[in-house]
């Protein structure tokens, strides 16, 4: 086997001694790839926490815990949190640890731009969290930072434009970092089209990074200057125009939310065919469905804007292409479930929390495709419907996929095997408390109740209440994971062997458990036989 | 408030069981409600079954993906001893599973084609409302009726004074009191001045917003529009029942975004033509201290005016 060579040689010079030296100046994959899921993990706990309270504020009808301002900062810093603290460095944490030992590559191309791109981010969010202790409060005008609305908020404004454009720069050097590992690193013999699924998820998701993020800095800083420098970009009053700020915003908005999909896509096709021990189905279609869902990505982002007061081409336009990208999707979803079918299944942690996603994030396309029927999406616009689906769609679809991934991963990353049993607990509490808390909302959005809102007619009551219950309880249950990986990691005894699960093809498994800190250092031969997608015919 | 919870509940189980399939529309949000209002004009329907069909169409992909799934499930379990099989891909299946969803989106997107193109088409309407969105409440200038220009009747709209009492922080008045004189629940829904309109007539709106971005949504009608400052946007209804319509800001527009509820009074044409006489009347009597009253004693945009 190749990675014996690789091994003998690599296992004298490991980890840096010094916390500093390790941590602060890695330039390894691996232990950067462990910050940003620690630092991942550290933000789902805080913009948890704000929705705890949220929901504490929705438990009941009438003001209990907070003043409405108060309200819009916790939703508006829960957007935020969630997606550029929680969900993204997630991904690019498991990027930074997977890809290169996936591609037999002995680390990410740009080792030293990699610690910079993760360093960026905790500077960025304690900018960000600061905001809290302004005299004019964090920022309330809602995650998509409206004009003129979010222009009314004081110098908040200041600080959140500095996050976006610092957590900005971050994420696009991250996204360089992947793109020239996977097209440069890679080990003589993985072809492109023998590269795993979730490598071709995240070559894909980093060209939309490089592609939009800039585009969300140059529309923030039309904000900055329109607050302070006397522009009116988007200044009615100035011959500007707000609608153009929703326009600039969602050309990046759209694509952001395949950019928090895709690797959970990949993931999931890495998971359902290991635990199915079979080959993943139509290995081919799902990259191209990548490609294609990518593609569309920048063709329907006004769909977010239906009831700004559009023409009626623009709304067609918009509505067809938006149907279209349930088509790529579909393909995924059915390739999943033919991969099951004839398999030999076993329902370990990873593949349950992998199943639930293709359950539930299915049951979110399904409200997606509600959604884009425009005349429809007249009544359901800004209301608890649209919470409820992209709900289903980031929290049982990207943080299910995160989650399975741990589970998945974490033998191999620690050596170690989690506690199946605690693993299951945590699961089944999951999966059944986010039901809880979201279904409910599908109720509330179609009963005529809009988002962003304190308080609420009594009629809501009732689901409300039930809805921070589940609330409370999938809260309450992440601690189960916490739990889970540091039990797994310091105290766990069963030990982890090199390919871990039965069914699981692949480079990463054929390196021993834990991951030795330099993997591949010499290039693996790689066999046909290995490859993650199992399968060579195509 | 514990004993109303407790009926509340139990009256829970039967509206539960029934709302699902219930094809009744509600004039406004009820406890337990699960659906969308069927709503009082032709868009409302239109829109209401645009709703059934996709989501009946969902349910049904929904029970053959989850079905065929569920079969896997059982039938392929390693502890059962199945054994993987070694295919991976199956050209024709795949075309199929490809060509199928996309006739079935042609098929969702005719009739919703249809309706947005009617609901979009604003043309001969016989009456013009101005909606502008102000942080917090809603100015309603009627602008013309029957070819006539109205004469100067417009008013503002804001959130009634039982539900402002209501909903202030430790407040000693529960949201459970604030009802209508029928009974209804309006904590929250409930205005001083609600915005009079003729059923049976096509109605167009001008919808704007003074300061930040609004929306203005009465469920009943069957759409939102955007309040847009310095956009002039416009929508149409044509309601067909009388009857009391509630509605919220759909739009984030800061503290009080909970707190600007639309009411919209439908009434027969007759009644409609009287009230409409007594407010022009009393309008070139007042007109000084009418112009006078700008919303929130705040400095308006010129576009407050009009």
């Amino acid at each position: 086997m190749a990675h014996a060579a690789t091994i003998d040689h690599h296992e004298d010079h490991g980890a840096p001694k010094g916390f500093v030296r390790r941590w602060l100046m890695s330039t390894n994959h691996k232990d950067i790839g462990t910050m940003y899921l620690i630092f991942s993990c550290t933000m789902f706990f805080i913009g948890g926490t704000f929705a705890m309270l949220i929901r504490g504020e929705l438990f009941e009808p009438g003001l209990q815990l907070m003043q409405p301002v108060f309200f819009n900062e916790l939703t508006t810093m829960h957007g935020l949190i969630m997606i550029f603290g929680a969900i993204m460095p997630a991904f690019v944490g498991l990027g930074n640890w997977m890809i290169p030992m996936m591609v037999g590559a002995g680390d990410m191309a740009l080792p030293r731009m990699n610690n910079w791109s993760f360093w960026l981010l905790p500077v960025a969010f304690i900018v960000l969290l600061s905001t809290f202790l302004l005299p004019s409060g964090a920022p309330a005008g809602g995650w998509t930072m409206y004009p003129p609305l979010t222009l009314q908020m004081g110098d908040t404004v200041a600080f959140l434009i500095f996050f976006v454009h610092i957590a900005g720069i971050s994420s696009i050097m991250g996204a360089i970092n992947i793109i020239a590992t996977i097209l440069n690193m890679r080990a003589p013999g993985m072809d492109l089209l023998k590269m795993p699924i979730f490598v071709w998820s995240w070559l894909i998701t980093a060209f939309l990074l490089l592609a939009v993020l800039p585009v969300l800095a140059g529309a923030v800083t039309m904000l900055l200057t329109d607050k302070y420098f006397g522009t009116s970009f988007f200044n009615a009053a100035g011959g500007g125009d707000p609608v153009m700020y929703q326009h600039i915003f969602w050309f990046f908005g759209h694509p952001e939310v395949y950019i928090m999909i895709l690797p959970a896509f990949g993931i999931v096709s890495e998971i359902v065919p290991t635990f199915s021990r079979k080959p993943l189905f139509g290995y081919k279609a799902m990259v191209y469905a990548l490609a294609c869902i990518a593609f569309l990505s920048f063709m329907v982002w006004a769909h977010h804007m239906f009831t700004v007061g559009l023409p009626v081409g623009a709304e067609l336009f918009f509505m067809y292409a938006t149907m279209l990208i349930a088509v790529p999707t579909g393909v995924k979803i059915f390739n999943w479930v033919a991969t099951m079918w004839r398999g030999s299944l076993s329902f370990e942690t990873p593949m349950l929390f992998a199943l639930a996603f293709v359950v539930l994030f299915t049951l979110g396309g399904f409200s997606g495709i509600m959604l884009a029927l425009v005349p429809a999406d007249f009544q359901y616009q800004d209301t608890y419907f649209v919470v409820a689906h992209f709900h289903y769609v980031l929290v049982t679809g990207s943080a299910f996929a995160i989650m399975a991934a741990v589970y998945y991963w974490l033998p191999k990353w620690s050596g170690n095997m989690y506690s199946e049993r605690m693993g299951k607990i945590h699961f089944w509490i999951s999966v059944i408390s986010v039901n809880v808390l979201y279904f409910p909302q599908h109720f509330l959005g179609l009963a005529g109740m809009p988002r962003r809102i304190p308080d609420y007619n009594v009629a809501f009551a009732d689901f409300n209440m039930i809805s921070s219950i589940g609330g409370f309880v999938f809260g309450a249950a992440q601690l189960l994971l916490v739990y889970n990986v540091i039990h797994c990691v310091y105290f766990a005894r069963k030990r982890a062997t090199e390919r871990v699960w039965e069914g699981a093809h692949g480079l990463e498994w054929t390196v021993p458990s834990p991951a030795p800190h330099h993997t591949f250092a010499m290039p693996p031969v790689i066999e046909d036989s290995q490859l993650a997608h199992g399968d060579t015919t195509h | 408030m514990k004993s109303a919870g407790i009926t509340r509940w139990t009256k829970a189980a039967l509206a539960m069981a029934t709302a699902l399939f219930a094809t009744a529309a509600w004039a406004n949000p009820e406890a337990w409600q699960m659906t969308m209002p069927e709503g009082v004009t032709q868009s409302s329907h239109e829109v209401y079954n645009l709703f059934l069909i996709s989501f009946w169409v969902c349910v049904g992909i929904g029970i053959v993906v989850y079905g065929v799934m569920v079969i896997a499930m059982i039938r392929f379990r390693k502890s059962k001893g199945a054994v993987a099989e070694k295919w991976s891909h199956n050209a024709k299946l795949e075309t199929i599973w490809t060509i199928i969803p996309v006739l079935i989106l042609a098929g969702l997107a005719w009739p919703a084609s249809g309706v947005l193109t009617k609901m979009a088409d604003t043309t001969d309407s016989a009456m013009t409302i101005k909606v502008t969105g102000y942080q917090w409440l809603w100015r309603y200038d009627y602008i013309d009726y029957m070819g006539k220009q109205v004469d100067k009747v417009g008013f503002v709209s804001r959130l009634a004074k039982s539900s402002n009492l209501a909903r202030q922080l430790d407040s000693s008045h529960s949201p459970w009191d604030v009802k209508s004189k029928s009974g209804y629940h309006t904590y929250l829904l409930n205005v001083d001045k609600p915005l009079v309109l003729p059923v049976g007539v096509k109605i167009r709106f001008l919808i704007t917003g003074g300061d930040v971005i609004h929306s203005w949504w009465v469920p009943d009608l069957g759409w939102k529009m955007d309040a847009i400052p310095g956009i002039v946007n416009a929508a149409w209804t044509e309601i067909k029942k009388p009857g009391i319509y509630r509605g919220q800001c759909a739009e984030l527009c800061g503290k009080d975004h909970s707190a600007m509820p639309i009411v919209v009074k439908a009434v027969p044409k007759a009644q409609f033509n009287r009230w409409l006489a007594a407010h022009e009347s009393d309008a070139t009597l007042d007109k000084v201290s009418r112009t006078a009253k700008a919303p929130d004693g705040k400095a308006k945009t010129a576009g407050h005016q009009g």
